[in-house]
């Protein structure tokens, strides 16, 4: 005979407002064997547990149902607690009367009447309720960090830091991501490059880092602990091992007209290229589309020239296949596509220039030397308009939804390195709202106002009309004063929104981690696990979870670090215990469990049964592996015998709970 | 007394979907001939400040081009607020706002036909 | 149930635990309201939800069950929405043949992060089956108590 115990959670007033838990506790308290039904004003407090923990041994409970917040929220809690005054945890049924019930529900009665049928439902499941035990997993010592921007670089070198393995997958022939192509860093304007490069080195010199450049990650397979990952790497044809960096090839290269998307196209480079100086690795890369060599077998120039020997126009992809116990995702962002935004003329003036582009034209590296002139004539620009929101806070087609975050600080950044450099240049700044919250941004903004003299106007740009002398005519309201601005401008700076990085959906698919709509990875909690997904072993590192500017990025990038770190010292891991098993004697060793499993963890062995005549016969039937198992449940719906369960979500207890909702 | 909820039904704009960006007002080619400008009329809806507006020469100086609903990025359609303005006033007046012997005597030759078009749409019913 | 006796179906949700589910929590911690008649049943996957499962619902008079699982290509367990995806095509086909109509039965994909969607096709479909009216065509009164 069972002995439940019921308590109701008030939740303060969450639940209690709408739904009345004395009558709750008062029903469920009549259902049969429930000998315990209690309401506290909060069960999850140590007052709440300890009430549980005395019921459990003074009643010797065998099943336990709490009333309370989604079991996604406290019900590792409510386990523990059972755990340690002697009852199974796996015993505890949570009912979810506050994200499923009086958050959602006004009317007092209609609450609580759904509250009981709540709570019959979870008694009904915790009868049927087994004791389980978990098992324990290997976890192997080495974490992979897909993408090789500042946030990937930044949790590889932490987690080396602790002593373990990293691997860095970067699609890039070079680390560096986007912090490399940016000029200034805001607030406190030192040079992106100065501070990124050192820590580029450091990743190339730490023998715990190997960095996979042009690499990209072809499949994973396996859990927390136990992740089995196949990385492409790419032909690059040059012998990485071999090529000294030396540059020799990418001057002597016949192919010089290949945009360089280090500099955004604004430039061109060589069919063999190094993407920039501080490249890491400083390795020169064969870009196929447009080497000769490749294409039609004439040239060789490179293989000519090169002392080493690197150059190897042969070259396949190649697989490696590596065991982690810990995946971080840093796949970054890219600015969108603005071309749909056909009245800033983007597509038809090449004075019209997103702020990236902004940034390789002002920096010393990029294609004018620093020296900032306008695409078009290469003059020097006067007047300047930026821009702001240009796609983001969009809620049509073309934009995205969200605010981007950082264009606010860059662009009062540009406005004022160009107010600095070229002090007769007038720059206008038109926005919807000035957004800095962070540390010396609100200063920093307005630095660019008072000691700058940058012009700030409160509204938007509603259209640029190129003329063709190359300077653009900006329609602009000021909605302060009022007024329509015309300003004949030589450039137009636009503040594009920022998107994940397109091949983040792919790896979101193989990692079978969870996307918002905007294809920002999902956190396993909004507050309180930013840098977790929700799927175990899988950890988030930068844009790819949302927007950021860098300090944002590098405190979330060691956050990530600290929490794989906390998962690679474990030597096992607890397993789910809540697994498929199969029914021996039920099982006709049929294999449609086999074909179904996604994680093959099924087998089949020939086994004896004793028959009644006392013989033995040898008959095949399904072996679950426990450690593999992940209890999807895909099996048990497959088996046409019905031999196959799974533990802590059996048929029976489904069953329960369905006749007990429609009771 | 003109009434906000009303305009808001017959246009089936909600203006509290702006976000006060003016970028309607910046792309409007009609601004210089405009008493209230199109992101006036989104935020004068959302006072209520129907009346006013009513009585404006703005309401009849939109191009109904549709440049500010083009290019909103909120969705607001500034066009639409400002159709459902003009229909309230005239059906208010109890007759069109121009007799068609009018038009004649108004027409300028450099006015495309598409306007032509236009106006007859907007000041009669 | 009601005082004034107006219908009120019984709705039987299955949500899997990593989407849906928390798709389902998170349209409470916004606050969004969907009838109280939707009684959610957790399941890990969308694929352990069993053709059996559903039958008893409606057997023991149930009026409308709903399937709720990861988006396809976004199950938790890599393919286990594509299985209940065929499963439950099957199932709801021979279901209409039986006479439950096709509007009562529902498969619906609501990641984790969608909780204005969950509410909305929970107040839809709850919108859908009152109008269909009581199920009386499967269920087994011996099932009663």
């Amino acid at each position: 005979m069972n002995r439940i115990g019921v308590f109701v959670c008030h939740c303060g007033t969450n639940i209690a407002a709408t739904v009345d838990v004395h009558r709750v506790a008062e029903t469920l308290g009549k259902e049969p064997s429930v000998v315990i039904a209690k309401d506290y004003q909060y069960m999850c407090s140590e007052a709440g547990q300890n009430m549980i923990k005395d019921a459990i041994r003074e009643y010797g409970l065998t099943g336990l149902v709490v009333c309370s917040c989604s079991p996604r929220m406290h019900e590792a809690t409510f386990r523990k607690a059972a755990a340690s005054a002697g009852l199974n945890p796996y015993l505890v049924e949570i009912a979810n009367i506050r994200e499923q019930d009086s958050w959602i529900h006004k009317d007092i009665e209609e609450a609580t009447e759904k509250a009981v049928i709540l709570g019959r439902t979870a008694i009904a499941k915790v009868q049927l309720n087994t004791p389980l035990t978990a098992g324990e997993s290997p976890v192997t010592k080495r974490a992979l960090v897909i993408g090789g921007g500042i946030a990937g670089i930044q949790t590889a070198l932490d987690i080396a830091e602790a002593g373990f393995e990293v691997d860095i997958v970067e699609k890039q022939p070079t680390i560096g991501g986007k912090m490399a192509q940016i000029d200034k860093t805001f607030p406190t304007l030192d040079c992106a490059a100065c501070i990124l490069t050192p820590k580029m080195v450091d990743c190339a010199q730490n023998d715990k880092i190997t960095i996979y450049s042009y690499s990209e990650v072809a499949a994973v397979s396996g859990f927390v602990g136990n992740f089995s990952v196949k990385i492409k790497r790419k032909a690059r044809f040059v012998d990485e091992t071999k090529c000294t960096g030396c540059g020799l090839c990418t001057e002597k290269c016949p192919q010089k007209k290949v945009p360089n998307e280090f500099n955004l196209g604004l430039d061109n480079r060589r069919a063999i290229y190094i993407p920039f100086a501080q490249a890491v690795p400083k390795v020169a890369t064969i870009d196929p589309d447009y080497c000769n060599m490749l294409k039609n077998g004439k040239c060789g120039v490179c293989a000519k020239v090169c002392g080493a020997q690197a150059i190897d126009y042969k070259a396949q992809d190649t697989y490696v296949e590596q065991q982690y116990g810990a995946i971080v995702v840093a796949t970054g962002f890219n600015p969108i596509n603005i071309d749909a935004y056909d009245e800033y003329a983007y597509s038809q003036s090449q004075n019209v220039v997103t702020s990236l582009e902004l940034e390789r034209l002002m920096n010393a590296a990029g294609p004018n030397g620093g020296t900032l002139l306008r695409p078009s004539d290469k003059k020097h620009p006067k007047t300047i308009v930026f821009v702001q929101c240009v796609g983001s806070r969009c809620d049509d087609s073309r934009g995205k939804g969200y605010c981007s975050k950082i264009c606010c600080m860059y662009t009062a950044k540009h406005a004022m390195l160009i107010r600095e450099k070229y002090p007769d240049t007038n720059v206008y700044v038109f926005y919807i709202d000035v957004r800095t919250p962070g540390k010396n941004f609100d200063e920093f903004y307005r630095r660019a106002v008072e000691q700058y003299n940058v012009h700030y106007v409160k509204g938007q740009v509603g259209k640029v009309v190129p003329k063709s002398d190359g300077n653009l005519i900006v329609y602009g309201s000021d909605l302060i004063e009022g007024k329509r601005l015309v300003i004949d401008a030589d450039m137009v700076v636009l503040a594009a929104a920022i998107e994940p990085d397109k091949s983040a959906r792919s790896i979101a698919t193989m990692l079978t981690a969870s996307m918002d709509t905007n294809d920002f990875f999902t956190e396993a909690h909004p507050k309180l696990r930013p840098v977790e997904s929700p799927t175990a072993g899988i950890f988030l590192s930068g844009v790819c979870q949302g927007p950021k500017d860098i300090p944002e990025t590098v405190a979330q990038a060691t956050a990530c670090a600290g929490k794989v770190i906390g998962l690679l010292v474990k030597d096992k891991l607890t397993c789910n215990p809540c697994v498929a098993h199969s029914d021996e004697l039920m099982c006709n060793g049929c294999s449609s469990c086999e074909k179904v499993c996604p994680y093959g963890a099924i087998t089949y062995e020939e086994k004896g049964f004793r028959q009644p005549d006392r013989t033995t016969k040898m008959r095949r039937v399904a072996i679950v592996n426990e450690a593999v198992c992940q209890g999807c449940g895909a099996c048990t719906v497959a088996c046409p015998s019905g031999a196959m369960d799974l533990k802590g979500f059996a048929n029976k207890q489904i069953m329960a709970e369905v006749d007990a909702i429609c009771l | 007394m003109a009434d906000k909820e009303q305009i808001i039904r017959i246009s089936g704009v909600n203006p509290l979907k702006c976000m006060k960006c003016g970028k309607c007002t910046a792309t409007c080619p009609n601004y210089d001939e405009m008493e209230y400008h199109p992101h006036q009329f989104v935020y004068m809806v959302e006072h209520g400040e129907i009346d006013k507006l009513m009585a404006s020469e703005s309401v009849y100086k939109c191009l109904t081009c549709f440049a500010c609903v083009e290019r909103c990025p909120r969705g607001v359609e500034p066009a639409k607020l400002i159709e459902a303005i003009r229909t309230e006033a005239v059906r208010r007046q109890g007759c069109n706002r121009l007799k068609a012997d009018d038009i004649p005597a108004r027409i300028d030759d450099d006015m495309p036909g598409q306007a032509l078009m236009m106006a007859t749409r907007k000041y009669t019913r | 149930m009601s005082v004034n006796n107006e219908f009120r179906p019984k709705i039987v949700a299955f949500c899997c635990n990593w989407c849906s589910y928390a798709g389902a929590d998170l349209a409470g911690t916004n606050r969004l309201q969907y009838p109280a008649d939707v009684k959610i049943i957790r399941v890990p996957c969308s694929c352990r939800v069993n053709p059996m499962f559903i039958l008893r619902a409606f057997q023991r008079g149930a009026d409308g069950v709903i399937l709720c699982g990861c988006h396809p290509g976004d199950c938790h367990y890599t393919s286990g929405n594509y299985f209940a995806r065929r499963r439950m095509t099957l199932l709801f086909s021979m279901l209409d043949y039986l006479g439950i109509e096709k509007e009562r039965t529902r498969v619906e994909w609501v990641s984790a992060a969608e909780g204005a969607k969950f509410a909305a096709t929970m107040n839809d479909f709850v919108d859908t089956v009152t109008k269909l009216g009581p199920n009386r065509r499967l269920e087994d009164l011996r099932c009663k108590n």
